[in-house]
């Protein structure tokens, strides 16, 4: 007879949120993250003016009590361009990363289930990709479909894509083999069973790491467009167009870039220190306790 | 043992290779012949264990089996079926009938499903027409059978014990009524006294439901302990058949005398001299012609390097292939 | 003098604000040239013991207790600095995965002799010769080319025995092998164990042996420990504890291995399951599977103490004996 032990029933993601509480650097992140979203979706009732009401008056204006921070070349409101760019990178970010990570899932899927020919040839195309600087890639797409917020985010999901799909297909060809697997299929489950509700399931856990460290990735491309005058249109305020904008003034109103470089920098900060908490959690989670 | 006139299964001939595919285009770098022609069968109600080292092939019989792999030549016939030739839809129905319960309860369960979820999933997979409620109470009688209870069926499998998690991975072979199970090293992952465990549940179990087992091991003590008759294989060949009570005694073959021989018991000093066996067991890359077995062999003579022996029968309803077997076959 | 004393070794580690001992009260005592193994089974504690004698890194965070006396000097009160003059060369440690205690991309050769020369001022020349000779005694077939391969080209048995020079190198006095062969083909373990013994006798060689596996230990060694949940639950010569076990958890061990001839359905096994550090019971950490068990138990942590057979064992129904 076996002993009938009372078990605390943890469930892996569970487990996950319990070790993150732990992780200083991870919950600052997180924080950050919720900032932004805050300020995303709130944005039309946070930002002071509309942000792009110009004032003639206004033009250039340092940081004041009425401006806190400061005006830009037409007079608009830097502190309310900021929030609504808080709102555009936020869904640039999340979609373009959104669209990389499901081409990934998918070419990655085939090329470690399949493996053989197909896999070499996706394989060789994702590192064709992959060499390929994400501007000139990002650059190509908008020379092809023009310029703006759409374009943008489709050229960033294209750009990255590579490595999400490598992350899947390195956990499938390690897992194919799994014992666990081979059980499944000796109860005559099918290639999808096994794929669907198996591999990709375990896979599943690296590709969010790297997809929310993509995240930030992502914003700073579209700000490198944006400066470049690919990216939102005026008088869509996005950080990298606003930065852009504000070179030419760089030594008489500074703040027109610095404002919003430094939301970019925390916010990317953000994701970033959530996904290396991550990482240090995935990493604790799957060693053996003493 | 039960004399069957016709046998429950029966193997003739199997054998596979695997190229080693490496380098920059994937070049053939060399074969493995794993399993090397061979035939047994298995009677209904008994336990055949399959014994040998590492390379010997038995883990690759069991796959083979199991049709989880494919093999170039040979037959397997299951209740006078050749599963070898079955369709796809044939053999997800004969998955019923055969199952296996694998040497690593570490990692034989999806680690994100709950072990009551991982018991549903054979159910689910074979379409099996039952209402939620009744596959509920299937699995807790599973669990009830192994000797678990529905709190380890909420758990996952990292929250259970080495024994607790082969338990679980004994009960879902059972789930789907199989006549037949391979057990391949179920317990060389385990300490001892959960061995005995294990073994114990299975002893009972094979009872309460007439079962045949397939025993795979390395240990050849838990082997003639637990089953009737043994295989004994080297480098993909058999090299003998012997009922389990006779082989501490009387083995033929030199290789199963050096296997006993190897054997650290627990009496302290019973053996004065630990094995003579020297060398290891050689690349697959390379087995060299005639007997595998002949480079280790104490025994061996020039013809045992040119020829290969073929298995014949022994007068003790056994079989071997040696050219100069340790006991007389008259 | 003695050679190795071990006194009441304890190691404790502060997690999650609780503090758990995997092991306590480790105490027993070995001689030059003897084969003393160490057996239990997972979570015993018995790797353990071999690190804290050796004094490696898996203890950080941790708090030894007790004395570990090597020729009369306490280890344990070493500095690091002077442990590591001692690792190597006097006490020399075997690891469990000879797969893993080789670096892939340095020669074997290359890497035995680095141990050479952690310890001796020796050489180039002299050292490789040293070396070959010494992989030679370990019967490593052609010595002199196996020196020049890679850990990969290498079979486990050949991998073990170079792992085993690496230790013998500086001719060592005590030498502590963890769980040496369970990687192994159990034909190359009975080559490799029968290596060990003879290395034991002829170079006067302490060895240490720590495994799971008892048929091992009956046949090489002349003492043994029996390690459970972290304690000791036995110690002996190897005939008095092997034919007159005297803890239960001894006897329900022995009783659990098949051996040849045994008739089918004779196995006993021992049920439940070993306590997980950090959930171990109140008393006796056997108490819950012993079949024995009876009213101090629970409560009181059995002291070790020697019988009239010759065995030292940690069980209140010897105590009680005792007492009267």
């Amino acid at each position: 007879m076996v002993e009938i032990i009372k078990i605390e029933h943890k469930p892996p993601w569970l487990v996950i949120l319990n070790r993150f509480s732990g992780n200083k650097m991870g919950i600052v992140g997180t924080v950050l993250i919720l900032c932004l979203i805050f300020v995303a979706i709130f944005a039309p009732l946070l930002e002071p003016y509309s942000y792009k009401e110009q004032n003639v008056e206004m033009i250039s204006e340092p940081p004041s009590f009425s401006h806190l921070l400061g005006t830009d070349d037409f007079g608009r409101d830097l502190l309310s361009r900021t929030i609504r760019g808080a709102r555009i990178s936020f869904v640039v970010g999340v979609l373009s990363v959104a669209i990389s990570v499901l081409i990934g899932i998918v070419i990655g899927c085939i090329a470690g289930f399949y493996g053989g020919v197909v896999d070499l040839v996706l394989t060789t195309i994702a590192d064709l990709t992959w060499s390929m600087p994400a501007i000139l890639i990002a650059l190509l797409f908008v020379a092809i479909i023009g310029a703006g917020l759409e374009s943008v985010i489709v050229a960033i999901g294209l750009s990255y894509w590579a490595q999400y799909a490598r992350l899947v297909r390195g956990q499938i060809l390690s897992l194919k083999s799994a014992v666990f697997i081979e059980a499944t299929k000796s109860m005559g489950a099918s290639d999808y069973v096994i794929l669907f509700k198996h591999l990709l399931p375990n896979s599943i856990s690296p590709v969010i790491v790297a997809a929310t460290i993509g995240i930030g990735n992502a914003i700073v491309l579209e700000a490198t467009l944006g400066f470049l005058g690919m990216g939102a249109q005026p008088p869509t305020p996005s950080w990298g167009a606003m930065m852009s904008n504000g070179t030419a003034y760089l030594f008489i109103a500074p703040w027109m870039i610095i404002f919003p470089g430094l939301a970019m920098m925390i916010t990317v900060l953000g994701f970033n220190l959530f996904g290396d908490a991550l990482i240090d959690i995935m990493d604790v989670k799957n060693r053996e306790s003493i | 043992m039960t004399a069957n006139i016709r046998n429950f299964l029966d193997v003739k001939d199997l054998s596979v290779s695997f190229d080693i595919r490496g380098g920059l285009f994937l070049r053939s770098i060399g074969t493995i012949k794993a399993v090397d022609h061979i035939s047994f069968s298995v009677n209904k109600g008994e336990i055949l264990g399959v014994v040998g080292e590492s390379g010997c092939g038995k883990s690759t019989v069991a796959r083979l089996l199991l049709r989880l792999i494919k093999p170039d030549t040979g037959s397997v016939t299951f209740n006078d079926v050749d599963i070898l030739k079955m369709t796809k839809k044939e053999i997800r129905l004969q998955r019923r009938h055969m199952q296996m319960v694998f040497q690593d309860p570490y990692s034989a369960m999806d680690p994100r499903y709950t072990i009551f979820r991982s018991l549903c999933e054979p159910f689910q997979i074979q379409g099996v027409k039952l209402k939620k409620e009744e596959i509920r109470k299937k699995v807790d009688d599973l669990l009830e059978l192994v000797g678990l209870n529905s709190e380890h069926g909420f758990a996952y499998p990292h929250e259970l014990s080495g024994g607790q998690k082969q338990r679980a991975d004994i009960a879902r072979a059972l789930a789907l009524s199989p006549q037949f199970i391979i057990l391949d090293e179920p317990t060389a992952a385990l300490d001892v006294s959960v061995q005995a465990q294990i073994i114990k549940l299975l002893e009972g179990i094979r009872e309460r439901l007439n079962l045949t087992f397939l025993f795979i091991s390395h240990d050849l003590s838990l082997v003639s302990y637990f089953c009737h008759r043994v295989i004994v294989m080297y480098l993909g060949r058999i090299v003998e058949v012997i009922s389990a009570d006779l082989i501490g005694e009387s083995p033929y073959h030199p290789y199963t005398k050096a296997l006993i021989e190897s054997i650290f018991e627990t009496v302290p000093g019973q053996k004065k001299q630990l094995s003579t066996l020297e060398g290891e067991v050689p690349s697959p890359f390379n087995i060299p012609p005639g007997c595998s077995f002949a480079s280790r062999c104490n025994y061996a003579q020039a013809i045992c390097r040119k020829q290969t022996p073929v298995l014949k029968k022994t007068p003790d309803e056994g079989q071997m292939a040696c050219h100069f077997p340790l006991k007389s076959m008259n | 003098m003695s050679f190795l004393k071990v006194s009441d070794l304890k190691v404790e580690f502060q997690v999650d604000k609780k503090t758990i001992t995997p092991i306590e009260n480790i105490s027993f005592e070995m001689n030059e040239g003897e084969v003393l193994g160490m057996v239990g089974e997972t979570g015993s504690g018995k790797s353990l013991t071999a690190h804290a004698i050796i004094g490696l890194s898996s203890l950080v965070g941790g708090k030894i207790g007790g004395r570990i006396l090597f020729d009369n000097q306490d280890l344990l009160m070493l500095s690091e600095k002077n442990m590591q003059s001692i690792r190597g060369s006097q006490i020399a440690f075997i690891p469990q995965n000879p797969m893993t205690s080789l670096d892939p991309v340095y020669k074997v050769g290359d890497q035995i002799v680095e141990g050479l020369y952690k310890h001796t001022k020796i050489n180039k020349r002299k050292a490789k010769q040293q070396v070959i000779e010494l992989m030679g005694s370990l019967r490593i077939p052609k010595p002199e080319s196996v020196f020049q391969q890679y850990p990969h080209q290498l079979s486990g048995g050949l991998k073990q025995r170079i792992v085993i020079a690496m230790g013998l190198c500086n001719n060592p006095r005590l030498l502590i092998a963890d769980e040496p062969t369970t990687a192994l083909d159990v034909t190359v373990q009975a080559q490799i164990m029968r290596l060990f013994k003879e290395m034991a006798l002829e170079r006067g060689i302490g060895l240490f042996l720590i495994t799971h596996d008892l048929g091992v230990i009956a046949q090489v060694c002349d003492k043994v420990v029996v390690m459970y949940a972290g304690n000791m639950v036995e110690s002996g010569d190897i005939e008095t504890v092997f034919n007159t076990p005297k803890h239960p958890y001894t006897k329900a061990l022995l009783g659990c291995i098949p051996h040849l001839g045994m008739k089918q359905g004779t196995l006993s096994a021992i049920d439940g399951n070993v306590p997980s550090v950090g959930t171990y019971p109140s008393g006796c950490r056997y108490h819950p599977r012993c079949m024995h068990s009876f009213s101090p138990c629970q409560n009181n942590i059995p002291e070790l103490m020697q019988i009239e057979s010759g065995n030292r064992v940690a069980c209140h129904l010897f105590q009680e004996k005792n007492d009267c």
